[in-house]
């Protein structure tokens, strides 16, 4: 356990408390109505771009997505500068067996009890753009428990702690490019980026690739949450069909009987290859 | 170019999510910092400060530096996790503490090519970041090799400077990242990643 205590909560964002986030009684006083409606019109602005530069929606979030507050002073405001991969940034960090010990993929055994909550296993196979797997590479993984808290000082969502729980895990991928995490599935949890924000429930995972050009870190949801439409991160994904890429499915074969429930889900990193890709719009676009 | 990645391609790439303000009890790691161990000769500190478009720190950053070794090659060693205490890995991994700095102990990389300039490549995820930044620190003491590097060459002579980390009074370099406004830090785009 280290840095138990570094961030700060989401409130100070390292915004200006612009009148739209004033707090009253521990409640911001903006609305879902107008994030969901700034939603929208984000996405049509992004979608209208693409169409307009003659391509496709971008596979990854605009860092400019304002209905999620806290990128307002932190998305630069230039275009992206192209650059040639070096060697350096075509190869990754070797990480390995040695790195990494086998119990850390299970996060349901880390402590002396067992955690509370519902016992799900999350399988998949990390490929990079060609379809070719990610062998011997480090995935992380961290997340709230049941109740949906996380191990963190600042997180002052008023939901037990499970000292049974940590929420962090380590894997190292196999030949297949495969992993495999047993933990617990984590709950919903309220944010103040506008009045009565939820999360939808999502374990945080960091990949590493074969070239570090492929670094991800991203977020896996589970299916049929009914917060989706309404969470600006999930929903500052504009293509919609990129967006359900992160969503496990649920598989049978995957669950254990009289044990866990199994989701799969596969993961696609950039191509590790130098290969020429026209640059997208600005960010500011 | 034949067989061009796509993004709509048969292999759908799985897109980013922002790391969040809740990182800080999982991804630093003891010896995340320490690229090189701090008895090593040319050992030096690699440091610097984020801060955000109204000027401020970001107290809530996640840092990870990747380079080649002294001799400009790439290293291949095991050992980034779990330190020896002798290895130089060349990939650190620090989150900035509550005024947004940053430090790593490392070893100054080498030049890969005569006609390139040693760097180390620098990402930046942050709570309100949706996808991580991409950068590069060359270094100041390296003017020659700087002027004859084809990739700084590209870059809008008013923007070079941002790439430039500075020699420090203790032997170091600083590499402060400005993530939006005056002084904006160059981010990279790489050939054959999409956005």
């Amino acid at each position: 356990m280290t840095d138990i205590d570094r961030d700060e909560p989401e409130i100070h964002a390292g915004l200006e408390p612009a009148a739209d986030r004033v707090v009253v009684g521990g409640q911001p006083t903006l609305e879902q109505a107008t994030i969901s409606a700034e939603i929208a019109e984000r996405h049509r602005a992004v979608r209208e771009d693409a169409s307009a530069a003659g391509r496709a929606v971008p596979v990854h979030p605009p860092r400019d997505f304002a209905p999620y507050r806290s990128t307002t002073l932190r998305h630069p405001t230039h275009e992206l500068v192209r650059a040639h991969p070096e060697e350096i940034e075509l190869v990754s960090p070797a990480f390995g067996h040695t790195d990494v010990a086998a119990e850390e993929g299970d996060l349901t055994i880390q402590h002396t009890g067992e955690p509370l909550g519902e016992r799900i296993i999350v399988t998949g196979r990390i490929l990079d753009g060609d379809g070719r797997p990610v062998r011997n590479q480090l995935v992380e993984i961290w997340q709230a428990n049941a109740a949906g808290r996380y191990v963190h000082k600042r997180d002052q969502h008023p939901a037990p702690l499970d000292p049974n729980f940590t929420g962090v895990g380590r894997v190292i991928t196999g030949d297949d490019g495969g992993y495999r995490l047993t933990t617990i599935k984590p709950g919903a949890y309220p944010w103040k980026n506008h009045r009565n924000a939820w999360r939808p429930a999502h374990i945080h995972f960091s990949f590493f690739g074969s070239a570090f050009t492929q670094r991800l870190i991203t977020q896996m949801y589970f299916p049929g949450d009914p917060l989706f439409a309404l969470d600006p991160i999930y929903q500052s994904i504009v293509d919609p069909a990129a967006r359900e890429r992160l969503v496990a499915r649920y598989d049978h074969d995957v669950s254990e009987p009289e044990w866990a429930l199994g989701y799969r889900w596969d993961v696609v990193l950039t191509g590790s290859r130098a290969t020429w890709m026209e640059p997208e719009d600005a960010d500011h676009a | 170019m034949p067989d061009t990645p796509s993004p709509q391609g048969p292999f759908l790439q799985t897109p980013s999510q922002t790391v969040g303000p809740f990182f800080g009890y999982a991804l630093p790691y003891p010896g995340g910092p320490d690229v090189a161990p701090p008895w090593h000769p040319d050992a030096v500190r690699f440091h610097g400060t984020v801060y955000d478009g109204a000027g401020d720190p970001v107290p809530d950053a996640v840092v990870e530096i990747w380079h080649a070794d002294a001799a400009g090659r790439p290293i291949a060693v095991r050992g980034s996790l779990e330190r020896d205490g002798h290895g130089v890995t060349g990939f650190g991994r620090t989150a900035v503490d509550r005024d947004g700095h940053y430090a790593f102990t490392t070893i100054k990389p080498g030049a890969a090519r005569p006609d390139a300039a040693p760097h180390v490549l620098v990402t930046v995820f942050a709570r309100g970041l949706t996808h991580h930044l991409f950068t590069r620190a060359y270094f100041a003491d390296e003017d020659e090799r700087n002027a004859r590097d084809p990739f700084l060459a590209s870059v809008d002579a008013s923007r070079r400077g941002t790439l430039i980390a500075e020699a420090d009074a203790s032997g170091g370099y600083r590499f402060d990242i400005r993530l939006q406004g005056d002084g904006e830090t160059v981010f990279l785009q790489f050939e054959g990643v999409a956005r």
